[in-house]
């Protein structure tokens, strides 16, 4: 498999600096708040856009390289991008867009993709997920060695995009090329990616397989950008093994990490039960408070209580009859819970 | 009832400006019978003039069409300094008068002018020959196409053309394959417009070109000199640019509509957009 390589590549944006060394060899995810940088390292691997410093490399081929001016334009690299928009050509039907790049017929391509029904249809006339495929197949047809993909579902509706999301991880899976992808959902990025970048303001802030990142998150906006509630208290006491800490509306919780002063809690929805009825059981921590939202998504459901939201199924939300308003327990044990660093938190 | 009132005045005022501007159209065509008309059409002044202007028109939109799309281009997708200022000169010729361009004309490429000199040693006299007719109109008629052009590159969608560039295709294969055939309705519109106004070009080709049957003689400076001796003739030339210019007028249109819906299928005019 081939590898890109992205060493110190530097772009000056309008409100920071984008700086940043990667690897991908296989499916790689950077995720980050929108405005982050994270299209344009998709433009400058694509050679959409020139950096200010750094190299770029497929493999030992040089793409980009400051240092002795190569610049290889964007025809030339052999590199598959599709947008977020997926920027079909709408003059063209699909099988023109599909053979386009003049590389390779578009049977194949309108076999894999399902698509060959649409083959003489406009981009105009089809669905989120039918531009999806045709923009893929357009992508591979190029022959690329990488592929790029920008907010691959951002342009689709809720409903559609849980299919489609399902649809790209088996395509991802069968490729036998890298791939970068971006997006600002974590969950995306880790339904879809082997390796996820957290990128804030240009820079890389921590990079690891999604487990690792809900699990041991570098700081706290990597914790709250994977979708941990964090509490914010101060150390109070100390426990047998375990460290007491006061949050700012005066519950008492406690956690096994170790920390003193200001403390910032880390606890992730997918850890907290709820219940109605004040529970009797081995968690340490029950946070009681009104119901105050109810989000169902699929087959889950999140549910905020007081300052927690926790990740149930619809079957339990069913079975508790949770309402808006209603009073519930938030409990999760002292083991769920993780302390992240408050600096450089930026929730 | 105020209501009514309201709704009744403006009714009234539009049908006021509707035959205020309807009338001159329709005064050219009952003003003599059709058979004068036509037969006014042998007129050997209308048959030259005619000709000069046909030939004239067509050579300026074959330059301006030449010229303007890529500098159009240029300046759609481009930021550099004195990006204004090339604009600004671009639409110019739109709100100079006329006279003043054919004066402008005369002074750079005339014999005494700032080129003047240059061009005569090279053998070429500008003033009063045909080539002076298809100049002054292709400096007057060039903004509408221009400005249209470059409306019409600015709303292609950038992402297309990146798009284009990834898929294999250098600039100008994007150039042609994507860019151009998306811009096609506004373009066609652009020049319809610009052959509109190069038909009725009349202030900056008689200082700059002249007025001489077969040679410099377009319709309107030919409706102008006939203007006092056969009223007929002068009504017949009307008559055929009226049909001329309701044409460009219908091409407009079409072309514009095309611009708005670019995937709906239309045929390839090009032949660039397979």
């Amino acid at each position: 498999m081939a590898t890109l390589t992205l060493e110190h590549v530097a772009v000056l944006l309008r409100a920071f600096r984008l700086e940043l060394s990667l690897a991908v060899s296989e499916t790689t995810a950077l995720v980050g708040p929108s405005g982050a940088g994270k299209s344009t390292v998709l433009n400058a691997v694509a050679g959409l856009l020139e950096p200010d410093a750094g190299q770029i490399r497929c493999n030992d081929e040089i793409w980009f390289d400051a240092e002795s001016g190569v610049f290889v334009p964007p025809e030339r690299r052999r590199v598959g991008l599709v947008f977020q928009d997926y920027a079909l050509f709408p003059h063209l039907t699909v099988r023109q867009n599909i053979e386009y790049a003049r590389r390779h017929p578009a049977d194949e391509y309108l076999d894999r993709f399902q698509i060959a029904h649409l083959e003489h249809a406009r981009p105009g006339t089809l669905s989120g997920g039918e531009r999806q495929r045709v923009a893929l197949a357009r992508a591979l047809a190029r022959d690329p060695e990488i592929l790029l993909l920008d907010e691959p579902l951002a342009a689709l509706d809720s409903h559609t995009k849980i299919e489609v999301r399902a649809e790209l991880q088996q395509l991802l899976a069968g490729l036998e090329i890298p791939t970068l992808l971006v997006t600002h959902d974590f969950e995306d990025a880790a339904a879809l990616a082997d390796e996820v970048g957290v990128i804030v303001e240009g820079r890389l802030r921590q990079t690891g397989t999604p487990a690792d990142l809900v699990a041991r998150p570098a700081d706290a906006f990597v914790a709250s950008f994977t979708g941990a509630n964090l509490l914010h208290g101060e150390r109070r006491v100390t426990g047998v093994g375990t460290t007491g800490v006061r949050l700012d509306d005066g519950t008492l919780v406690s956690t096994t990490d170790d920390g003193a002063g200001a403390i910032v809690l880390a606890v992730y929805p997918w850890d907290i039960t709820i219940s109605t009825t004040r529970p009797n059981d081995s968690a340490m921590n029950v946070i009681a408070g009104t119901v105050s939202a109810i989000t169902e998504l699929g087959n889950r459901a999140r549910v905020t209580i007081g300052p927690l939201s926790a990740e149930i199924t619809v079957e339990s939300l069913r079975r508790l009859d949770l309402r808006l308003g209603q009073q519930a327990y938030a409990s999760f044990k002292a083991t769920g819970t993780r302390i992240v660093a408050t600096k450089g938190g930026t929730e | 009832m105020k209501h009514a009132i309201g709704v009744g005045l403006f009714v009234g005022v539009a049908a006021v400006t509707l035959a205020f501007l309807a009338l001159p159209i329709v005064g050219i065509y009952v003003h003599t019978s059709p058979e004068k008309l036509l037969d006014q059409l042998s007129n050997p002044v209308v048959k030259d003039a005619f000709v000069v202007t046909l030939k004239t028109s067509l050579l300026a939109q074959a330059a301006i069409l030449l010229f303007g799309t890529p500098t159009a281009y240029l300046l759609a997708t481009r930021r550099f300094p004195g990006h204004s200022v090339a604009v600004t000169l671009v639409e110019l010729p739109l709100v100079l008068p006329p006279a003043v361009a054919g004066v402008g004309l005369l002074a750079a490429l005339g014999r005494f002018g700032l080129l003047g000199s240059s061009l005569s040693a090279l053998g070429i006299t500008l003033p009063f020959t045909q080539t002076a007719v298809t100049v002054a109109v292709a400096y007057v008629a060039s903004p509408l196409y221009i400005r249209q052009a470059i409306a019409s590159f600015e709303a292609t969608d950038p992402h297309l053309t990146a798009a284009s560039r990834t898929l294999c295709a250098g600039p100008v294969r994007t150039f042609f394959r994507v860019v151009l055939p998306l811009a096609r309705g506004g373009l066609i519109a652009g020049l319809a417009l610009s052959f509109a106004r190069g038909l009725g070009e009349f202030g900056a080709t008689i200082m700059f070109a002249g007025s001489l049957q077969k040679v410099t003689q377009t319709l309107p400076l030919a409706i102008y000199a006939e203007f006092d001796q056969n009223f007929d003739a002068t009504l017949a030339m009307s008559g055929v640019l009226i049909l001329i210019s309701a044409l460009l007028l219908l091409t407009l249109r079409i072309g514009l509509s095309w611009q708005r819906s670019p995937s709906s299928t239309s045929p390839s005019f090009f032949g660039l957009s397979g």
